[in-house]
């Protein structure tokens, strides 16, 4: 790999994203889209293959000189190791089926072109953030990330819900961003640089010296990174905005939602490990993982809408994610995040495929029976569903279980809790196929099978999903930094204990009960209002967010006085620069009127040659006189 | 031989086309495209092939002997990005006139008589032939302003002429007094550049030579040409006016001023610093002012070369390099602009007036968005190459100028963002304020959509702001060679 062709992972998708931004025609802009994803899906497993080729701990970097102002220089660049590698590889890989899914989804959506448009640049900041060797521009794909998202999830903005949620997503991840902006002005304050990896130089190399405010400077970088990766990635307290944002089309939801945006903060949380072992937080992130996993887990029990069931699940794996981080190091965590975002991903757009089949429905109480007419989905959504809750020798088993191994290891009462949440993850999953699959049809519309477009990377991802974990064990995991644990045998027995014993407790509660308007027995009014998050807010957040509203009023009244003022100065100046400078005095006065002087002069001397010869003689004769005085005068 | 090409290629083009017969406007075109399009090859080769950061490709023959007057050119890290711009506006001129059909064999006469003689100006190495070619390049602005302008355009065309020949007059005093001082019978700058005048002289002859130039480069209070001379010239003119015309002062400031006295220069550089910031302030609170869009424009390009003269004070190689990136990003955005006003919403709307202008942004959506992506890279958006050369030029100005200087210039800053962001919304937001009365007799029709842009107007759009992206996103492509370059000139100070 060379800089170039590194670059050019994800610079493909952004002159893809440049073109279609011109492109009126939803197909063509679809094919270009498509074709550069493809490009970069091509480089990144050529990237995914030499990282997985070089040496432990290796990290090459490739970097540009974008500036350099009088001896100081500003460096842009790549870096690729085995973690870049294989997150770029699944970023383009999931990516590049979720594209392809969506040209059949939006397929009679006016607005597809531009739909691919923003996919493109979704994808682009998604790739810059994974390959950054730099903080700075880390930091601006997260940004290009965001305002991506915000696009994409308010994409149907005449639908009201979500046009709030795209503005809620934004806003509440902005909330995390701010902690690292924070971050990384203080990191760039304690050691004169942002590059990652620089030779020895680089900021994950050194390690930060010195205390800010008492406490040691890599404990406070890396948590005030943590706020933004929580942020990102859906943890409690900042999940609200991810379950609203399933409003955005379905393809979307899987894009963002399951294998990339959402993952970034995981993602960001393994890329700055060394600062978080340096500055002893991980237990913050095993902890705030473990939390988020428990009570999302809960609220998915509670849910009726497919996509928000699916939005709290992935909150939940988030929070397993992040416990995998916190006990075991990057290897753990990135394993589950891979597996993850393929299983997750194929349960999205299955979604999607039932929606799409049962006519835009998602509500599963007006489903049910859709395995009778759906049978390539329901198989393919099944296979998720599998690996989801850890079914054993599934994608999902091995990267769980290397987390409850870790855990086990580390800090008992996380195990607990994190395997109480899988016990959960098993119930909800059970529910909600049984809700989805079984029975008769409730809905109005009898439903029909997707086309093609849709069900071959659903049958993809289905394989990925089932296959992919044994195969990753070996090849992937095994290269990224981080200890393995010993696998304990009551870890095993719970792992497979609470799988099973999920799906057994969701098939006594439900398996047969009539389904549909019937009361849900676990679904209670707690756990339907999703434990009352956004109330809290409301009530915390917003109080506070009006009051200082009506402060500022007054102040903003003050300001904009003092604008007026500005304003008015600005406007006389002008006046006074353009029209009494400029017109009336250097051109009317100065210029036009030297110009009006010159011509006077001329006038004045060609005055005498008038034509009359007295004239003539009378200046003859003056010119005589005055010339015989000169002589007389001289001699 | 190369870079000589350019010259070649722009004078025979202009016979060419001044030999072909008037009602073949549609052959006439496409040989000037061809012709522009060699120029801009040839100069495209010299930045291939450059190495730096000396002076390369040197041609030398004698010429008029008994005065020391050589034929030497030849060009450097400096001259090379204005080489380039000089392409680059001549190429996307032809393709915004592409429908010019009144005496097009005479317009592209004088189109590429001119840009010879810009051209020659920035490859000259000797300072004789660097003036011959100044005054080549001052003649054919006249015709083409005064035949094919618009209003007031005779006014305008002898006032942009009388500056011109004011600062040759200048230029050449200066130019003389330099030539009997070093007593050496040679007007090679390559020979006068290792002379040391003396400190006196140098002090005298600095500021006259440095005005004689900066009349060309806009500076304040001799600016007045600029925005008249810019409105009343036809679109592919006031493109090479702005793009690149202006460059030739700030080049001469630079090249010839700077380069051979610097003693003068660190004299009065404070003075060109003070009289730079008022060029950037002056010029965006004029613009603020003016009703006519190309106006706008004209004094935008004022306030612009205010930031190449006060890159020029900081006699400091980062506000230096600003300066030289700067001649190269304002040609290409500049002429752009002028290029968005005269030709692609001019021929649509047939008005400049702003308040005529009515809810642009519903009407021409595309191109409303391209010009506001023009005016915002303008503006020093990062991404573009405005937003690189202003950073070289504030840090420049910054290490080597008092605090208010470059207080200055941030409010100078801050009045372009004022203007631009004033005048867009002038442009395309706002419902026309007077007039209402004619909407309503023919309503339907005035707020009928205009066309979208055409095929050459697309690509002349993509040329110019591709080139600007370009250098905003690897400037170094360009900051290498001219930091180079500049360093050699540098070397002379201390």
């Amino acid at each position: 790999m060379t800089l170039e062709t590194l670059a050019l992972i994800p610079l493909l998708p952004l002159v893809a994203a440049a073109i279609t931004s011109g492109v009126q025609c939803g197909r063509r802009s679809a094919g270009i889209a498509i074709a550069a994803m493809l490009g970069s899906c091509v480089l990144a497993l050529m990237a995914c293959s030499e990282s997985w080729g070089m040496a432990a701990d290796t990290h090459k970097t490739f970097d540009i000189e974008w500036l350099t102002v009088g001896g100081t220089a500003i460096n842009f660049g790549f870096v690729l190791d085995p973690l870049t590698g294989a997150m770029a590889a699944m970023v383009t890989f999931v990516g590049l089926l979720i594209f392809i899914f969506s040209f059949g989804y939006m397929k009679d959506d006016k607005r597809m072109a531009r739909f691919f448009c923003y996919l493109s640049l979704f994808a682009a900041g998604m790739l810059g953030l994974v390959l950054a060797n730099s903080l700075l521009l880390l930091f601006m794909c997260w940004e290009i990330v965001g305002v991506a998202s915000y696009l994409l999830i308010s994409f149907w903005n005449h639908k009201p819900e979500a046009a709030a949620a795209g503005k809620k997503a934004f806003i509440v991840t902005r909330i995390g961003d701010m902690g690292f902006l924070i971050g990384i002005l203080l990191a760039f304050k304690s050691t004169g640089t942002l590059m990652l990896y620089d030779g020895g130089a680089g900021l994950l190399e050194t390690g930060m010296a010195g205390t800010v405010l008492g406490f040691k400077t890599a404990a406070v970088v890396s948590l005030l990174l943590f706020c933004g990766a929580a942020g990102k990635s859906g943890q409690l307290p900042l999940h609200v905005w991810l379950p609203d944002a399933m409003e955005g089309p379905t393809p979307v939801s899987a894009l963002i939602h399951a294998a990339t945006m959402v993952a970034a903060g995981v993602f960001l949380v393994a890329r700055a490990m060394p600062m978080f072992v340096d500055g002893g937080t991980l237990p913050v992130v095993a902890w705030v993982g473990a939390l988020t996993a428990l009570v999302a887990a809960f609220i998915a029990l509670g849910q009726y809408d497919i996509k928000r069931i699916l939005a709290y699940s992935t909150v939940s794996q988030l929070g397993l994610m992040m416990v995998g981080l916190g006990v075991g190091g990057v290897a753990i965590g990135m394993f589950h995040l891979l597996t993850h975002a393929f299983f997750k991903a194929l349960l999205f757009i299955g979604a999607g495929s039932i929606i799409h089949g049962c006519h835009e429905e998602q509500d599963i109480r007006k489903m049910g029976g859709v395995w009778k007419s759906m049978r390539i989905t329901s198989i393919a959504y099944l296979c998720g569903t599998a690996a989801l809750v850890a079914f054993p020798f599934t994608s999902g088993f091995f990267s769980k279980d290397e987390i409850l191994a870790g855990a086990w290891a580390a800090h008992r009462p996380i195990f607990w809790i994190a395997a109480f949440a899988s016990l959960l993850t098993a119930i909800y999953m059970t529910r909600q196929c049984l809700y989805v699959f079984t029975g008769a049809h409730r809905g109005e519309h009898e439903p029909h099978e997707s086309p093609k477009v849709m069900t071959v990377p659903l049958v993809i991802l289905a394989v990925a999903a089932l296959g992919l974990g044994a195969v990753a064990r070996e090849t992937i995991f095994a290269k990224l930094p981080g200890s393995a644990f010993p696998h304990e045998t009551i870890v095993i027995v719970v792992s497979i204990a609470v799988a099973l014993g999920g799906i057994l407790i969701g098939w006594l509660v439900y398996g047969g009960r009539e389904l549909g308007e019937a009361p849900d027995p676990l679904a209670v009014a707690p756990l339907r209002e999703k434990l009352w998050f956004d109330e809290l807010y409301a009530a915390t957040v917003g109080r506070l967010w009006n009051l200082m509203a009506i402060i500022w009023e007054q102040l903003n009244e003050l300001l904009l006085f003092v604008r007026d003022m500005a304003v008015a100065l600005a406007r006389a100046l002008s006046s006074a620069v353009a029209i009494g400078g400029d017109r009336r005095f250097i051109d009317t006065f100065a210029f036009d009127g030297l110009c009006e002087k010159l011509r006077d002069s001329s006038w004045a001397v060609t005055r005498p040659q008038n034509g009359f010869l007295p004239s003539y003689l009378r200046l003859i004769a003056f010119g005589a006189v005055a010339l015989g005085l000169l002589l007389f005068w001289m001699i | 031989m190369i870079a000589l090409l350019t010259v070649i290629f722009s004078f025979v083009g202009a016979l060419v086309c001044g030999l072909m017969p008037a009602r073949w406007h549609r052959a006439i075109r496409w040989v000037a495209l061809s012709t522009a399009g060699l120029g801009f090859a040839a100069a495209f080769c010299c930045a291939l092939r450059y190495t730096g950061p000396g002076m390369e490709d040197i041609i030398s023959r004698t010429w008029i002997p008994s005065m020391g007057v050589g034929f030497i050119t030849g060009f450097d890290g400096i001259s090379l990005p204005l080489l380039l711009v000089t392409g680059l506006v001549a190429v996307a001129g032809v393709l915004f006139t592409w429908n010019l059909d009144h005496r097009a064999d005479q317009f592209y006469a004088f189109y590429f008589a001119l840009i010879g003689g810009v051209y020659g100006v920035f490859l000259s190495m000797d300072l004789f032939l660097l003036f011959v070619f100044y005054e080549i390049a001052i003649v054919p602005k006249y015709f083409l302003i005064a035949i094919w302008g618009g209003a007031k355009r005779e006014y305008a065309a002898m006032k942009l002429v009388m500056y011109s020949f004011g600062g040759s007059a200048l230029v050449l005093i200066g130019m003389l007094a330099l030539f009997f001082a070093s007593g050496l019978n040679t007007f090679d700058l390559r020979a006068l550049m290792e002379v040391d005048f003396s400190s006196g002289l140098q002090a005298v002859v600095f500021p006259v030579m440095f005005v004689g130039f900066a009349i060309l480069a806009g500076m304040w209070p001799f600016h007045t040409w600029a925005p008249q001379g810019h409105s009343a010239a036809p679109t592919a003119a006031s493109m090479l006016l702005a793009g690149v015309v202006m460059k030739l002062g700030a080049y001469g400031c630079l090249r010839v001023a700077v380069g051979l006295m610097p003693e003068g220069a660190m004299v009065w550089a404070p003075w060109v610093a003070v009289f730079a910031v008022i060029n950037i302030i002056y010029g965006a609170l004029a613009a603020l002012r003016q009703e006519d869009f190309k106006y706008v424009i004209g004094y935008s390009s004022v306030s612009h070369m205010g930031f190449v003269l006060l890159g020029i004070g900081t006699l400091h190689l980062t506000g230096m390099t600003g300066a030289v990136l700067q001649m190269f990003s304002h040609g290409v955005i500049g002429a752009l602009l002028f290029a968005m006003v005269g030709t692609v919403i001019y021929t649509r709307t047939k008005t400049r007036m702003l308040d005529e202008l009515h809810r642009l942004m519903e009407r021409m959506p595309g191109i409303a968005w391209v010009f506001i992506v023009v005016a915002l890279a303008s503006m020093g958006l990062p991404g573009f190459s405005g937003f690189v050369y202003e950073l070289y030029v504030i840090l420049g100005a910054w290490a080597a100028l008092p605090t208010w200087i470059v207080i200055g210039a941030g409010l100078g800053v801050f009045a372009t963002f004022g203007y631009t962001l004033a005048k867009i919304h002038e442009a395309f937001f706002r419902e026309r304020s007077t007039g209402d009365d004619a909407s309503d007799n023919n309503n339907g029709e005035s707020d009928a959509d205009y066309p979208p842009m055409t095929l050459p107007e697309k690509a002349g759009v993509a040329l110019l702001l591709g080139a600007s992206l370009v250098i905003g996103l690897c400037p170094w492509l360009l900051t290498n060679h001219i930091a180079g370059s500049l360093q050699l000139l540098l070397n002379r100070f201390n």
